[in-house]
């Protein structure tokens, strides 16, 4: 390397350093391929999977889906409109239960008991919560609610939904409000604003795009769960509003059909798929674009 | 250490600190300080980093008490009232006393209401008064002619300086006596640092200003009265103009010289 300036050190420690630096060089060659070659596979069968919901799932979507009741075997008509409102029903229902009791929960841990006790067994159990699977909180629900009631409900299943929904709200919350500065805090406490006030007119407005981000993912995670239901809200090939009665959801409906022999069955399951996989789509995206904004 | 607490004569304590001692856990941050901070004028506490000049700032609106290991002992009288007492209500001190803060800290909301947001705390006002609240406060910040056709608009939408200023306004929005100034200038350019400086000179017509600083140029330019720190220990404390011209201890000249800092 002749553009290499000669130092009073000697050429000898130029080459040690030209050879650090082409390591490194490669080093990072390596490390890129690594992770495009990762990203890559990760998105392959993502892709995949929306190819292949589409490509089935489009086949089977028509307007009787939308107003048709779920049909027996090998009939000629039929829909997901009672699976659809079921699922409608009961996901916001447990995201309205579940919402409040969340963000007060996650407000508790990022604004009061950060260091205490309680926060840190609060904390240590959400965690457990959060990553529990969903049959178990499915069994649970069954054992403490449908078993003494004598019954399959969509109470129960709400119930089922809003205990999966507490926990990612909680978390999302609580990270969302240890990310405001303690200096906007500090600000607003400088003025002789109470704490109350503080946390409802300054940190939690100043977290507010990433909490209602939090909730929109968690309400994107329970729109798809089947295994909460199945012990719970159970399923019904009718249209029903009662709410203490068993109800139809998408994917038990979906879980149900594609299971079976029958060919409208597992046509209008692959509807019911895609249907799922576009709604949790539009939240992922409505979550980011909201977050985006904000930040 | 034993510090020399009086004003020349003519000058009313605001603000006098008797035996003053800070801890953050077990250390020792403030040791036995004494001043008296005179009304209507600017003072301001210099020092090395570390030296305790923002710790004992935020004594004075008992800011240290959201930090659960952090506690002071000794008195802070303002107008005679011992504010580190129990018994006084925090809120009240901290509505007296107005806190700026190094980084500007503009609150989620619009212009307007961040201004309106402290008056409404103490305060109800019909929209036409509050509206004039706002506009004066904006006024006094010199950032009224800056802002007074977006006044709906986000707080964070300003530019550093502004928001200084819009930090300022909320302050002083709220009527306080004193206004605590903690390095409010050390995040800005140098325009907007004059533009908050001069704001800081005509201030003291109407409030008494303690200001934080790291610049020794900043202190001579603005303040009245000058205090030199250094390490929890108030070294020096006197008008600035002797402080800087003829300091009397050797530290304080060391420091303000730049031999040592």
């Amino acid at each position: 390397m002749s553009a290499l300036p000669t130092s009073s050190v000697g050429p000898a420690f130029d080459r040690g350093k030209l050879a650090m630096h082409n390591r490194r060089k490669r080093m990072n060659v390596v490390a890129l391929t690594l992770s495009l070659a990762a990203m890559s596979f990760g998105l392959f069968w993502l892709i995949w999977i929306l190819i292949e919901t589409v490509r089935l799932g489009v086949g089977g979507l028509n307007l009787s889906i939308f107003t048709d009741m779920t049909p027996p075997p090998q009939a000629e008509v039929g829909g997901l409109a009672n699976a659809i409102f079921g699922s409608a029903m009961m996901v916001s229902l447990a995201t309205l239960l579940g919402t409040p009791i969340g963000v007060l929960a996650g407000v508790y841990l990022g604004e009061y008991g950060q260091k205490t006790w309680l926060g840190s067994a609060t904390r240590f159990i959400n965690d457990i919560l959060l990553s529990a699977p969903s049959i178990v909180i499915g069994l649970f629900i069954y054992a403490v609610v449908v078993a003494p009631f004598r019954g399959f409900s969509a109470y129960a299943g709400i119930l089922a939904l809003a205990l999966i929904v507490i926990p990612v709200v909680i978390r999302t919350t609580e990270s969302m409000l240890l990310l405001i500065p303690n200096g906007l805090r500090e600000a607003a406490y400088a003025l002789g604003t109470p704490k109350w006030k503080v946390i409802l007119s300054v940190t939690l407005k100043a977290a507010r795009a990433g909490v209602i981000t939090g909730i929109l993912l968690a309400l994107a995670r329970i729109a798809g769960e089947t295994a909460p239901l199945l012990f719970t809200a159970l399923s019904n090939q009718f249209w029903t509003t009662d709410l203490s009665a068993p109800m139809a959801s998408l994917p038990v409906t979906i879980f149900k059909f594609a299971m079976s022999p029958y060919e409208n069955w597992q046509k209008l399951a692959w509807a019911g798929v895609f249907l799922i996989t576009l709604g949790v789509l539009l939240l992922n995206i409505l979550a980011r674009v909201l977050f985006k904004n904000k930040h | 250490m034993d510090t020399k607490v009086t004003l020349p004569a003519g000058e009313k304590a605001k603000i006098a600190v008797r035996d003053l001692n800070f801890y953050y856990g077990k250390f020792h941050a403030l040791k036995h300080i004494g001043l008296d901070i005179p009304e209507r004028k600017v003072t301001a506490f210099i020092g090395p980093s570390g030296c305790g000049k923002s710790t004992l700032l935020r004594t004075f609106n008992r800011m240290f008490e959201l930090y659960p290991d952090q506690r002071a002992e000794g008195e802070i009288n303002v107008d005679g009232q011992n504010i580190l007492e129990r018994k006084e209500d925090v809120s009240l001190i901290r509505a007296k006393i107005g806190m700026v803060f190094q980084k500007p800290t503009p609150f989620p909301m619009s212009i307007y209401d961040n201004i309106a947001f402290g008056v409404r705390l103490f305060e109800r006002l019909p929209r036409v008064e509050m509206d004039e609240r706002v506009e004066w406060a904006l006024k006094k910040a010199a950032l009224w002619n800056e802002v007074k056709d977006k006044l709906g608009q986000s707080g964070s939408g300003l530019s550093g300086g502004q928001q200084q200023r819009l930090c300022i306004a909320r302050g002083i929005a709220i009527k306080p006596e004193v206004l605590l100034l903690d390095e409010p200038c050390s995040a800005l350019d140098p325009i907007s640092t004059g533009k908050i400086e001069e704001l800081i000179t005509e201030l003291k017509a109407d409030y008494t200003v303690v200001i934080v600083t790291h610049n020794m140029q900043q202190a001579a330019r603005v303040s009245d009265y000058t205090a030199y720190m250094y390490l929890g220990d108030l070294i020096e404390f006197g008008p600035t103009s002797e402080l800087f011209m003829k300091p009397k201890k050797r530290d304080t000249e060391d420091y303000i010289t730049g031999r040592f800092g």
